[in-house]
């Protein structure tokens, strides 16, 4: 792009290379650190003696093992929810001539300027019977007002024409969004679904939040636990479950790696998506 | 959502007080019952968890007892409010979470908006592609997993860091233990989960810029510098004003979920802002109304800033966001 060749610009040229190389480094050694230490005998960023006693031992423990299997079960049944009642929020919507639909939008844009804060949203979790439920984990959290007007601007764009010659064919409604809307905006729904489910799985603060038994917490919650409260850290003490006793520096990085490993598996798929733009699009409602 | 928007939504409200398009409307309803339907679940999740709380914070203005609830707890005016504001608590809080608000906004915002650039300076696509594939990684890392690396690496029980400091011939530093070193370590822990991630949305604007813009300056002298100061920089312009009153909007709650993971007894003085606050006496201690008016004054607070930026935005001749 430019064909600057004096030697002011030569001398940027290498400077930017070298600093946005250390930059992408600088993003990734933390956790190469971790994952190879994880795997070795000592703290190391050149592996040292290979082990897997740390993995071997946080899958014997059934706290592991079962704060693993509610994040899944969060991740899946979650995102699921997530997608039907955005979907069929942003079919309705992608309808200009639906009555009372700027209202809607409206009423849908002020909840991204403003909202009630966290103690009245925490009653009426309460009041709707959520409470130390795993639907606490993933009901309050439904419907993102952003991705669902992205969405429907997505929608919008689907020619009128393709749904009316199905409507005339007496399809009925539920059938032109399964068979003609969603399979025509498979990219963007695949995308919406995956962030969804990124942003279940990390969830932290609401398990915190809603969820009191320990055998219902999410693997953010328990490496919390493990990882930063028994660094001699002084955390809420009396969150901490009799069952989680102190773990050496292998286990805690283990933890780490094991509860990182679903968000780097779809990492790429991700990538893929968000480098189309899809989610940028339409940033302006 | 222009202004425009508002006013056409206003018109639509008046319809159907109109009797000549009575009958065409009930029809039309009836035509849409699927829609409408579809429409049933999302609403009322929107009415349940985000206008129900918006109701709900009138229980700032009361004594709210969870065993009396919300209908026949006692009114007590703007007492909490005039407590929180006499309190001294109220000047740290605000003290505190100013400070790391200013701080996103002059050293993480700038941040990504050079980083974009420079990443627009690369000409060999396949450095570029992977430099971006790499910066991306850590925002989809959760919290808890940044704030872990962060004590791993930097705990004086054995952290590299610390040990390394210790190598040189330093005193090792309780880097999470101290009041000094919060502020820095948490723009620290933005810059390494979001920096890159936040180039994205310039790098997209950077890519529609025309290619003929930049030929006719060179044609015309111009070196890379006032390329790109007269080219590249006001085509992003407007993208920088949009996410700069999206960033004001969230001015108040940046980062709860960092701050209140890297908060501990010994940084509370610096640590501590409106919503970790809200959470400890809310929340642990019980005191329900007294919080909520806490929550409720940074909401406002909150909506006042978007208007503002908004505002500041059209005045100087670019859209806004409505």
């Amino acid at each position: 792009m430019h064909q600057d060749n004096t030697i002011g610009s030569r001398i940027f040229d290498y400077a930017n290379y070298l600093f946005l190389f250390l930059v992408s480094l600088a993003a990734i050694l933390p956790f190469m650190y971790v994952v190879i230490s994880s795997f070795s005998t000592e703290a190391a960023l050149i592996p040292t003696q290979f082990t897997t006693a740390a993995y071997n031992y946080i899958f014997t423990t059934s706290t592991f093992v079962r704060s693993l299997g509610v994040s899944v079960y969060i991740t899946l049944f979650g995102t699921m929810i997530n997608l039907v009642f955005t979907s069929l929020m942003a079919y309705s919507l992608a309808h200009k001539h639906l009555a009372g639909r700027r209202v809607i939008l409206l009423m849908v844009v002020f909840t991204m300027l403003f909202n009630g804060g966290m103690i009245p949203t925490y009653f009426i979790v309460k009041a709707t019977g959520l409470m130390n439920t795993m639907w606490a984990l993933m009901i309050p959290n439904a419907i993102s007002a952003f991705y669902l007007i992205i969405l429907k601007n997505f929608f919008q764009s689907i020619p009128d024409e393709l749904k009316e010659s199905a409507r005339m064919d007496g399809a009925h409604e539920l059938g032109i969004l399964l068979r003609i809307v969603i399979p025509l905006s498979l990219p963007a729904m695949a995308a919406f679904g995956l962030f969804y489910a990124v942003g279940l799985w990390n969830q932290y603060f609401s398990a915190v939040l809603y969820i009191n038994s320990p055998e219902k917490w999410p693997v953010q919650v328990l490496l919390r636990q493990v990882v930063i409260l028994s660094q001699g850290s002084i955390g809420d003490s009396g969150e901490i479950a009799s069952d989680t006793v102190l773990y050496g520096e292998g286990i805690k990085m283990a933890v780490i790696v094991i509860s990182t490993v679903p968000i780097l598996l779809v990492y790429p798929f991700l990538q893929k998506h968000f480098a189309k733009g899809v989610l940028l699009g339409s940033v302006k409602g | 959502m222009s202004m425009s928007s508002l006013a056409q939504a206003k018109t639509e409200k008046k319809l159907p007080n109109l009797t000549l398009k009575r009958k065409p409307l009930t029809l039309q309803l009836w035509k849409d019952r699927w829609l409408y339907l579809f429409l049933l679940p999302g609403l009322l999740y929107f009415i349940v968890f985000k206008y129900f709380p918006m109701w709900g914070v009138l229980m700032s203005f009361q004594n709210y007892q969870p065993h009396l609830g919300f209908w026949n707890s006692s009114w007590v005016g703007t007492q909490h409010f005039e407590r929180f504001f006499s309190e001294p608590t109220f000047w740290m809080l605000s003290r505190n979470t100013l400070y790391i608000a200013l701080l996103d906004l002059v050293v993480f915002f700038p941040a990504t908006i050079i980083l974009a650039l420079l990443l627009n300076e690369i000409r060999r696509e396949m450095f570029k592609r992977w430099v971006q594939t790499l910066v991306y990684v850590p925002h989809f890392l959760s919290w808890v997993v940044v704030v872990g690396i962060s004590y791993i690496l930097l705990t004086t029980e054995g952290g590299v860091v610390n040990e390394l400091i210790a190598w040189l011939g330093f005193e090792k530093i309780p880097f999470l233990m101290s009041s000094d070193w919060f502020r820095p370590l948490i723009i620290l822990q933005m810059l390494w989960k979001d920096a890159g991630w936040g180039t994205i949305i310039f790098l997209a604007a950077l890519a529609g810029v025309n290619p003929q813009l930049y030929e006719a300056a060179r044609i015309d002298g111009a070196n890379r510098w006032r390329l790109l100061w007269h080219i590249t920089l006001p085509t992003i312009r407007s993208v920088i004003v949009i996410l700069l009153i999206l960033r004001l909007g969230n001015f108040l709650d940046l980062g709860f979920e960092q701050i209140f993971l890297m908060v501990n007894a010994m940084n509370r003085e610096v640590g501590e802002v409106f919503d970790t606050y809200v959470y400890t006496v809310g929340i642990r201690q019980g005191q329900f109304s007294y919080s909520a008016a806490v929550g409720l004054f940074k909401s406002v607070v909150g909506l006042i800033l978007v208007f503002f930026a908004n505002m500041m935005a059209k005045k100087y001749g670019e859209e806004g966001i409505f």
